[in-house]
């Protein structure tokens, strides 16, 4: 009986240490950026750092302005989103409300077999097929532009945006669907003026989580996107986001120099984004499942 | 048993030889029978005899469930329920439901009243706000519920979300209310109140309730039927179904023998 009480202790301690190992290991991922990124700021202000307008790390002197590499990330993630979003509820619903059997089966194996994609694959077939696409469609100079890296973004969007929102329909009650098709609704209007409403938070949720990984997503964009650190007018432009700036430039920078830290400076406003994405998705879905 | 009642006046529905399988499962045997307008009609018995399946063949609710297969026929005011030529919605339009639990969308009391009279675009002759009002005085909440049309339905007590769906249906003004035990997730004295509602629609409405409970059937309904197995075993007045009822099996569960 000791035995098994000493057991048991242990375990717990050991499930509750790995616990509280993620979070000290969180922590210390966020000190040891603060600690290096920090520093820049010692040469430029925070104001100029992040609305300064040209990002030349290695001119002499040296601009660490990340507005272009924001703005970069913004179109980008904003074109996938307006992409992604629309295609993933259509999906959701349709898996969810109007196939049956099989076909349902298939289309939810189907978009989790895309999450599995690597991202460097689809980063290859952006270049490939859809880069020189883009270039003939639109009479460009190069395909590789902000439009380029939206669309194969979506797709990378999509699984997550797809599942969720499959989960959050499914957690509508048959009750309203049932109540909404005995009132002579017909199903577009069951789904539309009733499912979706009820299903609103978590798919507010599915969204932010969708967009935190475009956020996040470096190597296809840094392959697809152009890299030119400008502030782009148009979705037709080649354009650098802060992920990719900080995977392009790593290599070259010496430990500790001006550039080294603002880059752990990009690395910074990248956690901050994607922190607060998750915050507001997290409290989304939170939400759903008080009610 | 003739078509035309007692009174003279043509039934509102009437079902000829309606027979219902899920899958090999024979739910309904035979069924026929006749509901007047402006009448309450219960249908009463034990847990699993096809009572919602028979009532979710009048608005055709069963259509949802895909093994579900129907034979036989069902007219409303002589229409057969499945002629090609009335649409889905319409029926559904005049033919509501109330379910055993009340499902309020989870929407403003307005926007849930509103509901069907935006599906089937209402609203142009009368305005939306006239409807609701008109719908909410119909079940007794426009005097509650007048100041909290945007709080969210899921606000209300069970008793209020279970006018309010029937609310719900009264502003789409159909012909037919069909309740599937509509006081089952209700404490007494709310029972109470909504049995008194159901009395007070019955002069517009041609109601069919669904109960578990005998002396509800007695208390409200003009007419009782007492189905057994999926089989309509006996339908008539409910005074003379209770006091003198003609099948044993009738007489066996109505005095709580079984069921
Ligand atoms: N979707 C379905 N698929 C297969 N069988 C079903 C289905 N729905 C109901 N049944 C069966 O049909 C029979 C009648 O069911 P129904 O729900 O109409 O009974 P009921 O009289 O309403 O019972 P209760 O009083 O418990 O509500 C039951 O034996 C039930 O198991
Ligand atoms: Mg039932």
């Amino acid at each position: 009986m000791r035995w098994r009480q000493a057991r048991e202790w242990v375990i717990e301690q050991l499930i509750r240490a790995s616990g509280i190992s993620s979070i000290v290991m969180v922590v210390l991922i966020f000190a040891f950026l603060l600690k290096e990124g920090l520093a820049v700021f010692q040469t430029v202000p925070l104001g100029d750092f992040l609305a300064g307008q040209r990002w030349y790390p290695i001119s002499e002197p040296p601009r660490f302005g990340i507005l272009p590499l924001l703005c970069g990330s913004a179109l980008v993630t904003g074109g996938a989103a307006l992409l992604s979003v629309p295609l993933s509820i259509a999906s959701a619903l349709c898996i969810s409300e109007i196939a049956k059997g099989w076909a349902k089966e298939a289309l939810k194996t189907g978009i989790e077999l895309f999450a599995a994609i690597p991202s460097v694959v689809l980063g290859f077939i952006g270049v490939t097929v859809l880069a020189p696409l883009i270039r003939q469609a639109f009479h460009l100079p190069t395909g590789l532009t902000a439009l380029t890296g939206s669309i194969t973004l979506a797709f990378m969007a999509m699984p997550t945006i797809v599942s969720i929102t499959e989960d959050a329909l499914s957690a509508v009650p048959r009750g309203y669907r049932e109540a909404a098709v005995a009132l002579g609704a017909t199903r577009w209007q069951m789904m539309t003026r009733v499912l979706l409403p009820a299903a609103a938070s978590g798919i507010v949720a599915a969204v932010m989580l969708g967009v935190g990984r475009v956020i996040g997503e470096t190597m296809a964009v840094m392959m697809l996107t152009g890299n030119a650190a400008v502030i782009p007018h148009s979705l037709l432009q080649p354009v650098r986001t802060l992920t990719a700036t900080i995977a392009a430039e790593m290599g070259e920078t010496v430990r500790g120099s001006d550039h080294y830290s603002a880059l752990f400076a990009i690395g910074i406003v990248l956690f901050a984004i994607s922190f607060s994405i998750n915050l507001v998705a997290d409290l989304f879905l939170h939400r759903t499942r008080a009610r | 048993m003739s078509a035309v009642s007692d009174a003279g006046t043509p039934p509102v529905l009437e079902v000829h030889d309606l027979n219902l399988w899920y899958g090999d499962f024979h739910a309904l045997k035979q069924i026929h029978m006749v509901i007047q307008a402006c009448q309450v009609t219960a249908l009463i018995g034990p847990s699993g005899c096809g009572k919602s399946t028979l009532l979710r063949c009048f608005n055709r609710m069963n259509d949802l469930i895909e093994s579900a297969r129907v034979s036989g026929r069902i007219l409303l005011d002589g229409r057969d329920i499945r002629d090609p030529l009335v649409p889905l919605v319409t029926l559904r339009k005049r033919v509501g439901m109330v379910f055993q639990r009340p499902n309020p969308f989870p929407l403003s009391v307005f926007e849930n009243v509103a509901f069907g009279a935006r599906v089937h675009a209402l609203a142009a002759r009368t305005g939306m706000a006239e409807i609701v009002e008109r719908s909410l005085h119909a079940v007794g909440l426009w005097d509650t519920l007048k100041d909290r049309l945007r709080h969210s339905a899921l606000g209300l007590s069970l008793e209020q979300q279970q006018r309010l769906c029937i609310a719900r249906l009264v502003a789409v003004q159909p012909d037919v209310l069909l309740m599937d035990e509509p006081c089952s997730a209700l404490d007494p004295i709310a029972t109470g109140k909504v049995e008194e509602l159901i009395r007070a629609l019955k002069a517009r409405y041609t109601i069919v309730v669904v109960t578990h409970n005998m002396q509800q059937a007695a208390r409200i309904s003009d007419y009782t039927g007492f189905l057994f197995l999926g089989e309509m075993v006996e339908f008539g007045p409910t005074g003379a179904l209770f006091t003198n009822p003609r099948d044993p099996r009738t007489e066996a569960y109505i005095t709580g023998r079984f069921g």
